[in-house]
C-alpha cells in the first residue's frame, strides 16, 4: 500500500476531505458570517467536480474490494456534475431557509457523506463494500428529506423513506445471502466464476433486484415515491429522482451484465415484465397530477422504464447507451425541478394551475421549462431524443420490437402530459400570473449550465463514442 | 458550405437574428429577408440541378455525407433528387406566402415568426435527408411547433386541436421510429454493416417476411400526417383552429411529408412489402378521397371545407403512389405540388376573408364579389383549379394519376379508380356551390359593403402561389420531365 494506489480513491478522499473541512469550518465561523457556508461548500465541491476530470487508471484496492475504471470514473463525474448543478441551484433556499436556522453544514455534510456512499456503492467489488455504500447513501438522505423540521409533510417524506429503504435494505441484503450461500464468496471476481443457474440464485437474484429496485423506484416498489417527492425539500426530492436513482440504475447494470449475467434468462423476463409495469403505471399516473413534484415524481418513474429498455438488451451497446440516458436525464430533470424550485421558493407555488401565463411574464424560466420537458419526452433536436433513440435501438438490436413498440406508446402519452405543462405555460392567460422576478446568480448558473447541457449533449456525437470505449471496460 | 446544408443554415441564422428583433416590424423584415433568400437559394438550385443532371447519372446529387454517430453508422447525409427539387421549391414558396399573409401578426410576433421558420428547418432538412435517422429528426422537428403555433396563435378550440394533432401525429412518428429500428436491423441482410442509409438499404434484399411485417408500420407512420383515412382526423381540426399562415404551411407542406415519405421510405426500401398490402392501403386511400368529397358538401365553415377537400385530394396522391406505376407516381408528385399552391391559395384568401367580414360561415356570406373583388376573383381561380380545370395544375396531377391507375387491367383496381374518379364530380360541386353562395348574389350584410381592400403583401403572398399554379398548368412538362427522370430508381423492386 502507497500514496499512488491512494490516489485510485482520490474523489473519495477529496470528498471526504471537503466533509471534513466543513465541519471545522462551522467551528470556527462567527455567527454571524454563518451564511458565507454557502459559498465555501460551492466553491469546494466545484474544485472537487473540477479536479474529478482529471484521468485515472483502472485499478482495485483491498483486495479486490475498491474498484475503479474508466466508466466508473466518469460515472463519479456525472454524479458530481449533478450535484453541483443540484447545489447552485438550491444556494437561495440555503440561504434563506436552512442558513438561518443555523443548519447550513450539517445539510451539507449529510448530502456529501450520501454522495460518497454512492461513490463506495458503484466502486464497489464485492458484496459487502456495495452493502456498506448502499447504506451510507441512503440514510443520510432520509434526515434531509425531514430536513424542513416545521413542515409536517418533510417529516412525513423522511419516516416514509427510511421505512422503505431499510425495507429494500433488508430485502437486498437477503438476496445477497441466497447468493453467497450458493457461490461461497462474496467477491465479485470469485461469484461470476461459480454462480449456476439454481432455483436458490434465481430466487437471491430476483431479491437482490427487489432492494434496487427500490432505490430506483420501479413498479411495483415505488409507492413511497410520490409521497416523498411532494413533502420533501425540492433539492432533496431533484436529489433522489436524478442522483440517487442514476447511482442505482448504474449498479444495478454492473451487478446484472457481469456478476449476474449467467443468470439472464431469469432477469430478461422479470426486466420485460417490469419495464412494461413501469412504464404504464408511471405514465398513467402521471397524467392527472396537479402538483409539480408529484408530477415530476411520476415522470421519473416513467423515466427509469424506459432505462430498462437499455438494460435488457444485455450489450455492451445497452451499457453505453443507458450510461448517456442517465446523463442526460440528469441534465433535463435538474433544470425542470430548478425551474419548480426558483418558483417555489419567490412564490411558494407548486401547482400546474399556477404556471399559466408564465411565458408572459417570466419568458425565460417557460423556455428552460419547456426545453427540459421536450428533453424529457424525447422530442428531438434536444438531448432527450438521442438517448430515447438509443435505448430503442438497444432493446431492438435484441429482437425485443414488441417491447419498443410498447415503449414508444409510453412515449406518446408521456407527451400528453408534458405538453399539459407547456399548455399552461404558454397556451394559457392568467389574470393572476406568477409576477416577473430576477433570479439570483447561483440558480442563473445552475439553470444555464442544464440548458447547455441539453442542448449540446445530443448532437455532440464524440461523447457517445467516449462512453461507448470506456464501457468496454466491462465487457471483456 | 454545400449549396444544400445551406437550407438548414439560412433559417437557423434566420432564427437567431429574430431572437434579437424588437416588435412587429422587425420581426416581420427579418423573416422576409430570410424567405426570401431561402427562395432564391431554391430556384438557384432548381437550375443547378438541370445542370447537375446532365453530367451526373448519380440517383441524388449533390450529395454530402458526414459520419454522425459511429457506433451506429448514423450519418448525416443529403442529397437530391427531381422529387426533392420540386417540393423544395414549394416549400419556399409557401413559406415565404405565409410570411407576407402574417404581416399583421400582432400578438407575440417574435415567437410566432421563429415557430414558423423552425418548422420550416423541420420541412427542407426532411426533403434533404438520406439518412433515416436525420430524417426521423428533420419530421419530428417539423411537427412539434404546431402544437404551440396552433395553441398560441389559433382561433376557436385552439387547445384541443393543437393537442389532437401534436398527439396523432406523433404517435405515428413514435409508429415510424419502430419500423425504422425494424429496417434497420435488416439492412444487413446481405452481409454488408448495419446503416440507416436510404440509398445502401435500398440495394439489400430484406427478406420478405420483414418486408410484410414493417411495410404497413413504415405506411402508416408516414400516412397518418398526409391524411389516411382513418387517420385524418386531426387534419380538419387543427386545420380550422390554426392561424392563416400556419393553415397554409401545414396543407401547403407539411402534409407533403407523409407522401414522401411513404414513397422514399416504404416504398422504395420495401418494395415487396408494398406489393403484398397495396390492395388494403388502396382501398382506404379510396375511402378517403370520397368520404372527404362528400365531408366537404356538408360543411359550412370555409377551413373545414377546405381541410376535408385536402383529405380527399391527399387520398388521391397515396391512392396514386400505391398503383405502383411510374405514370401514376408522377401523378402523385404533381398532385402533392399542385395541391401544396392550391390549399396554401385556399387558406390565404381564406384568412383575408375572415379578417374582414369576421366569419368564416359559408351562410352568412354572400356578394363578395362585388366588395371584394381582388380576392374574390382569385378565390374562383383556386377553385376551378382545384376542381381539375385543364390549363391549371390540377388537371395535368389528376390526369397523370388516373391514367396510371387504369393501366392495371384487372377488376379490382378497375372498381377502385372508377369509385375515386367520381369524387372529381364531387369537388365541383362542393367548389362551385361555395362559389355560388359566397361570392356571386346580393350582398348580404350592410357592414361588407365596406370592406378593406386587398393590400400589397396580400396581393404578393397571393401571386406566389397562383404563378405555379397556372404555370404548371399550361407548362407542365418541365417539371413532369424533372420528376420522371428521378422516378427510374423507385421502380427496381416492382415488375
Amino acid at each position: 500500500m502507497n500514496i499512488d494506489s491512494l490516489l485510485v480513491m482520490r474523489q473519495e478522499i477529496s470528498l471526504l476531505a471537503i466533509i471534513l473541512l466543513l465541519l471545522v469550518a462551522e467551528i470556527f465561523m462567527a455567527k454571524n458570517k454563518k451564511h458565507s457556508i454557502v459559498h465555501l461548500a460551492i466553491f469546494l465541491f466545484g474544485v472537487h467536480t473540477l479536479v474529478g476530470f482529471l484521468p485515472l487508471t483502472e485499478n482495485s484496492l483491498f483486495g479486490g474490494m475498491f474498484r475503479t475504471n474508466g466508466l466508473i470514473h466518469f460515472f463519479k463525474n456525472v454524479l458530481n456534475i449533478g450535484v453541483l448543478i443540484l447545489l447552485l441551484q438550491s444556494a437561495d433556499w440555503l440561504q434563506e431557509k436552512i442558513v438561518s436556522q443555523n443548519k447550513g453544514t450539517e445539510f451539507f455534510v449529510l448530502l456529501f457523506s450520501s454522495l460518497l456512499g454512492m461513490y463506495f456503492m458503484i466502486s464497489s467489488g464485492d458484496f459487502l463494500m456495495f452493502y456498506l455504500g448502499l447504506e451510507l447513501s441512503t440514510l443520510p438522505v432520509a434526515a434531509l428529506a425531514a430536513y424542513e423540521t416545521a413542515n409536517r409533510k418533510s417529516s412525513e417524506a423522511g419516516i416514509k423513506l427510511i421505512l422503505s429503504s431499510a425495507l429494500a435494505s433488508g430485502v437486498s441484503l437477503f438476496g445477497i445471502s441466497m447468493l453467497y450461500a450458493t457461490s461461497g464468496s462474496i467477491y465479485f471476481a470469485d461469484v461470476i466464476e461459480l454462480i449456476t443457474a439454481t432455483q436458490l440464485t434465481s430466487l437471491g437474484a430476483i431479491l437482490f433486484f427487489a432492494g434496487l429496485a427500490f432505490k430506483i423506484s420501479l413498479v411495483p416498489f415505488h409507492f413511497w415515491t410520490a409521497d416523498v417527492y411532494q413533502g420533501a425539500p425540492i433539492s432533496i426530492a431533484s436529489y433522489l429522482s436524478v442522483i440517487s436513482k442514476g447511482a442505482a440504475v448504474f449498479i444495478l447494470m454492473i451487478l446484472l451484465f457481469t456478476v449476474l449475467k449467467p443468470l439472464i434468462h431469469v432477469w430478461e423476463n422479470m426486466i420485460y415484465v417490469v419495464a412494461v409495469a413501469t412504464m404504464f403505471i408511471g405514465n398513467l399516473f402521471a397524467l392527472r397530477q396537479q402538483n409539480m413534484k408529484r408530477f415530476l415524481a411520476f415522470s421519473s418513474i416513467a423515466q427509469a422504464g424506459f432505462i430498462l429498455l437499455g438494460l435488457i438488451a444485455g450489450t455492451q451497446l445497452g451499457m453505453a447507451t443507458v450510461v448517456y440516458f442517465v446523463l442526460i436525464y440528469v441534465f433535463s430533470n435538474l433544470a425542470a425541478f430548478g425551474v419548480v424550485q426558483a418558483i417555489s421558493l419567490q412564490t411558494g407555488k407548486e401547482h400546474i394551475k399556477d404556471y399559466e401565463g408564465l411565458y408572459r411574464t417570466n419568458p425565460n424560466l417557460s423556455l428552460v421549462m419547456m426545453l427540459a420537458l421536450f428533453s424529457l419526452a424525447g422530442i428531438p433536436p434536444v438531448a432527450g431524443f438521442f438517448g430515447k433513440f438509443f435505448l430503442f435501438t438497444a432493446a431492438a438490436s435484441e429482437g425485443y420490437y414488441f417491447l419498443v413498440f410498447l415503449a414508444v406508446v409510453n412515449v406518446t402519452i408521456s407527451l400528453y402530459y408534458y405538453l399539459l405543462v407547456v399548455r399552461a405555460m404558454f397556451l394559457r392567460k392568467s389574470d393572476t400570473p406568477i409576477p416577473f422576478f430576477k433570479n439570483k446568480i447561483y440558480m442563473r448558473i445552475g439553470l444555464i449550465i442544464t440548458v447547455i447541457g441539453i442542448l449540446i449533449l445530443g448532437l455532440y456525437s464524440p461523447l457517445y463514442d467516449h462512453i461507448y470505449e470506456l464501457s468496454g471496460n466491462f465487457n471483456r | 458550405m454545400d449549396i444544400l446544408s445551406l437550407f438548414i443554415t439560412v433559417p437557423v441564422l434566420t432564427i437567431l437574428a429574430l431572437v434579437f428583433t424588437k416588435g412587429l416590424r422587425q420581426a416581420r423584415i427579418v423573416s422576409m429577408i430570410g424567405s426570401l433568400i431561402q427562395l432564391a437559394m431554391t430556384i438557384n438550385l432548381v437550375f443547378a440541378y438541370f445542370k447537375e443532371r446532365d453530367i451526373n447519372q448519380d440517383i441524388m446529387v449533390f450529395t454530402k455525407d458526414v459520419v454522425w454517430f459511429e457506433q451506429f453508422n448514423i450519418h448525416y447525409a443529403i442529397g437530391v433528387d427531381g422529387i426533392s427539387v420540386a417540393l423544395l421549391l414549394l416549400t419556399a414558396i409557401v413559406v415565404l406566402a405565409g410570411v407576407f399573409i402574417s404581416w399583421k401578426m400582432s400578438d407575440l410576433p417574435k415567437e410566432f415568426f421563429i415557430s414558423l421558420i423552425v418548422l420550416s428547418i423541420g420541412v427542407y432538412g426532411f426533403f434533404i435527408s438520406l439518412d433515416l435517422f436525420t430524417m426521423f429528426v428533420f419530421f419530428e422537428i417539423a411537427v412539434i411547433p404546431m402544437y404551440l403555433l396552433i395553441g398560441i396563435w389559433g382561433t376557436g378550440p385552439r387547445e384541443y386541436a393543437a393537442m389532437k394533432l401534436t398527439l396523432m401525429l406523433m404517435g405515428a412518428s413514435a409508429i415510424l421510429l419502430v419500423a425504422i429500428l425494424g429496417i434497420y436491423f435488416n439492412s444487413n441482410t446481405d452481409g454488408g454493416p448495419l446503416t440507416f442509409n436510404i440509398l445502401e438499404i435500398a440495394k439489400v434484399n430484406i427478406p420478405f417476411e420483414v418486408q410484410k411485417l414493417f411495410f404497413p408500420l413504415t405506411f402508416i407512420g408516414f400516412a397518418v400526417i398526409g391524411a389516411l383515412f382513418p387517420f385524418h382526423t386531426w387534419s380538419p381540426d387543427g386545420h380550422a383552429s390554426a392561424p392563416t399562415a400556419v393553415s397554409m404551411l401545414h396543407a401547403g407542406v407539411l402534409m407533403k411529408l407523409g407522401g414522401y415519405g411513404v414513397f422514399r421510405v416504404a416504398m422504395y426500401l420495401l418494395p415487396e412489402g408494398a406489393q403484398y398490402w397495396s390492395w388494403f392501403f388502396i382501398i382506404l386511400a379510396a375511402i378517403g378521397v370520397i368520404y372527404g368529397a362528400f365531408s366537404a358538401i356538408k360543411q359550412t365553415d370555409l377551413k373545414y371545407i377546405n381541410a376535408y377537400s385536402s383529405v380527399s385530394h391527399l387520398g388521391l396522391v397515396l391512392f396514386a403512389l400505391l398503383m405502383l406505376n411510374k405514370t401514376a407516381w408522377n401523378g402523385a408528385i404533381l398532385q402533392s405540388l399542385s395541391h401544396g399552391f392550391m390549399t396554401a391559395l385556399f387558406f390565404a384568401l381564406i384568412g383575408m376573408i375572415y379578417e374582414r367580414t369576421h366569419t368564416r360561415d359559408v351562410r352568412k356570406l354572400g356578394g363578395l364579389l362585388k366588395v371584394i373583388p381582388f380576392i374574390s376573383a382569385i378565390y374562383v381561380i383556386a377553385g376551378l383549379a382545384s376542381l381539375g380545370l385543364p390549363g391549371f395544375s390540377g388537371f395535368v396531377a389528376e390526369m397523370n394519376i388516373f391514367v396510371g391507375a387504369f393501366e392495371h387491367d384487372d377488376m379490382f383496381y378497375r372498381i377502385v379508380t372508377i369509385v375515386s374518379v367520381s369524387a372529381i364530380v364531387v369537388t365541383a360541386v362542393y367548389i362551385l356551390r361555395v362559389v355560388g353562395i359566397m361570392l356571386m348574389g346580393p350582398v348580404k350584410n350592410k357592414a361588407f359593403l365596406s370592406l378593406e381592400k386587398v393590400t400589397w403583401y396580400e396581393q404578393l403572398g397571393i401571386l406566389l402561389l397562383l404563378i405555379p399554379i397556372v404555370g404548371m398548368g399550361v407548362a407542365p412538362l418541365w417539371i413532369s420531365d424533372m420528376i420522371l427522370a428521378s422516378l427510374h430508381p423507385f421502380i427496381h423492386g416492382v415488375p
